[in-house]
């Protein structure tokens, strides 16, 4: 056996040793970041939303399962305009139904996620839909759901309690769009 | 503008994980054949045989893993093929340089027993559907774990070898129980810490920033200690008392978020290094050898550590080539000092590349105990991967004097049925937990539970809803 081939040989197994490692550790990247943070209109998103597998079965952290896309827009003014004209003089349903909730202050600041219609549950417990990181709140902190066309805040009887527009959250108030709920530092909107 | 926080989705990964496979396969086939070429100047016969085998059996286990545990980690099993893989060639290497060709050479009696291992991983993987299961026997692990532990020590049945007396001998078998009892002893920790964690970290007094655990709380800690310093002394054998204790600190703080617990860990371990080291003369031959190894009085006490590394210099950046170094010249080359025999013959490079296995291999066990959301599997998944890191840590930073060369087995690679087998073992009971980690949830109503994995401070947020009207 040749000498070369034998150097050529034994420097080729160091090579396929780091080639090993390197796709091990590019099989790794795509766990470290477990999260895509995305910024994008709304617009664009209506195009890439038809791009996303509806349903697919790998998918993690939806709340519901999703709506097809297209009726979802359509779906929503008949049903305000029917939840204004029942609530009446409400205050919450006054300013209209919202369709979103951003974090104004806190931690989370920026972060927007859409009502869905099941609701959604705020929290530090991992299992809620929106996971705050703020010393002042509960577990289980509050609960924003869909009754008869309407949008309501409920305080889960947290420990530090909820104010909605400075006052405290004691039972389940109808909220719209430009309620603003403060949690600990933590100071949600209701968008429309 | 609005932000979304989406989970990239679980993938299974399993075809991932069988190419990693063939690709490792490939590498221990390609060094056995580099091996046999600089050796002999020719093809391994059973090169088909041995290699089919080999790839027969992994490519098996990665069907039991489609079939019964879909989203297990993909990279755990690839990483231990190879460097079980990468263990046999330098095995096999100094069978050659000793002058055992096939079935009478240690290479063989180890190729044998990672077949054992393998399918008695695939049959863990296969009976176990939920870890969870084990927290049932908590106890129990407990009982068989110290059984195990002073096994060695019951009259007739232990035997004592190069000092230490952690073997049973029955018949021609000898076998290392100390290695199974990591595994009991790590179920055992998980279970009585996920029950226990909130007496040992809430109570305390704080002094100086630490808060410090009541007096009475000190009862587990104390319990942990004088077991491992009992196998310090009776068994002689300071590298499993190391691990066993390093463990049970580990896990407890893990368990309770306080620091305190590894101070007194550490405190109680020098106390009781200290006291063995002025106690036994064999632990002052052992560090003075660390101390000095190139010193009259060491080398004539034992010139391994000094030919180890000599060895590892010889090796170099790039190694001497597989079949082309003198590693055999080192005792215990195929066991403790493995890891030399391979920097000699790979070099420098070689060696990183095996030591970033090692680190991915915990990594990925670390992982699943983040990702896990029981507070059992979470322990366990996170004793199991630190009890790698750990040994790999005591027994490479023995021969490369980092630490006092202490009796431990590189795992994966160091020759010794017994040590495979555990090793294979935690690769299963890993694989087995990481699948509930990585699975992906049912989707839930919206407002209970939507357990969503590893984010402590995150968003999900529905891409097809919509924010705007």
């Amino acid at each position: 056996m040749s000498e070369l081939t034998l150097t050529l040989m034994r420097l080729g197994l160091l090579v396929m040793l780091w080639l090993f490692v390197f796709a091990v550790v590019g099989v790794l990247r795509s766990d470290l970041f477990g999260t895509r943070v995305s910024r994008r209109t709304a617009r664009r998103r209506a195009t890439q939303r038809s791009a996303v597998p509806v349903g697919s079965p790998a998918v993690t952290g939806y709340a519901t399962p999703a709506p097809p896309s297209p009726a979802a827009p359509s779906a929503r003014p008949p049903a305000s305009g029917r939840a204004q004209a029942r609530a009446g003089a409400s205050a919450g349903a006054a300013r209209g139904i919202p369709t979103s909730v951003a974090v104004t202050d806190g931690r989370l600041a920026g972060t927007v996620i859409p009502l869905t219609p099941a609701g959604i549950l705020v929290g530090r417990n991992p299992e809620c839909s929106l996971v705050l990181d703020d010393d002042y709140a509960s577990g289980r902190h509050l609960r924003l759901f869909l009754r008869d066309g309407a949008w309501w805040a409920e305080d889960l009887g947290s420990t530090n309690g909820t104010f909605l527009d400075s006052a405290k959250l004691t039972t389940a108030q109808q909220v719209g769009v430009g309620s603003v709920l403060r949690i600990g530092r933590t100071v949600l909107e209701l968008h429309g | 503008m609005t932000t979304t926080v989406e989970t990239i989705p679980t993938k299974s990964r399993r075809n991932t994980e069988l190419l990693l496979l063939l690709f490792a396969v490939a590498i221990v086939l390609f060094a056995w054949v580099d091996t046999e070429m600089a050796n002999r100047g020719a093809v391994p016969a059973g090169l088909v045989a041995i290699g089919g085998g080999l790839l027969t059996l992994v490519v098996l286990f990665n069907l039991v893993l489609r079939w019964k545990a879909s989203y297990a980690d993909p990279l755990l099993l690839p990483i231990a093929t190879l460097l079980n893989g990468l263990g046999l060639v330098m095995i096999h290497r100094l069978d050659l340089a000793a002058g055992d060709y096939g079935f009478d050479g240690d290479a063989f009696r180890q190729l044998i027993w990672t077949g054992v291992s393998i399918v008695v991983a695939g049959a863990v993987l296969w009976f176990l559907r939920d870890h969870r299961t084990l927290r049932r026997y908590t106890y129990t692990a407990m009982a068989a774990g110290v059984l195990l532990l002073v096994l060695p020590l019951v009259p007739g049945l232990g035997s004592e070898q190069f000092g230490s007396r952690i073997w049973i001998r029955l018949g021609s078998y000898s076998f290392q129980p100390g290695e199974i009892a990591k595994i009991a002893l790590a179920i055992f920790f998980a279970g009585y810490l996920v029950q226990a964690r909130d007496v040992l970290s809430l109570a305390g007094r704080k002094v100086l920033g630490f808060t410090f655990p009541r007096g009475r709380d000190l009862g587990p800690i104390m319990v942990a200690w004088l077991i491992s310093v009992a196998v310090l002394v009776f068994e002689k054998d300071l590298g499993s008392s190391l691990l066993f204790f390093g463990l049970f600190v580990a896990m407890l703080y893990v368990a309770t978020e306080r620091v305190s617990w590894i101070a007194i860990g550490l405190v109680l371990f020098a106390a009781g290094a200290y006291t063995a080291y002025l106690l036994f003369p064999h632990l002052q031959r052992r560090v003075m050898l660390w101390l000095d190894p190139f010193s009259a009085a060491s080398l004539e006490q034992s010139d391994q550590l000094a030919k180890g590394i000599m060895g590892m210099a010889a090796g170099g950046l790039f190694g001497t080539g597989l079949g082309k170094g003198r590693p055999w010249l080192v005792s215990m080359a195929e066991s403790d000092f493995i890891l030399p025999s391979l920097a000699e013959e790979l070099g420098l490079t070689g060696v990183f590349a095996i030591l970033v296995l090692y680190g991915l291999f915990v990594q990925r066990g670390l992982r699943t105990a983040l990702g896990v959301r029981d507070g059992f599997g979470k322990l366990l998944a996170l004793g199991l991967a630190f009890s790698v890191a750990l040994q790999v840590f005591v027994v490479i930073g023995g021969v490369t004097r980092v630490i006092p060369l202490t009796g431990l087995t590189t795992p994966f690679m160091s020759l010794g049925g017994s040590a495979l087998l555990a090793n294979w073992s935690i690769t299963a009971l890993l694989l087995r937990i990481s699948d509930q980690a990585r699975r992906p949830v049912p989707e839930g109503d919206g407002l209970h539970a939507i357990p969503r994995r590893r984010h402590t401070a995150s968003v999900a947020a529905d891409t097809q809803a919509v924010s705007r009207p």
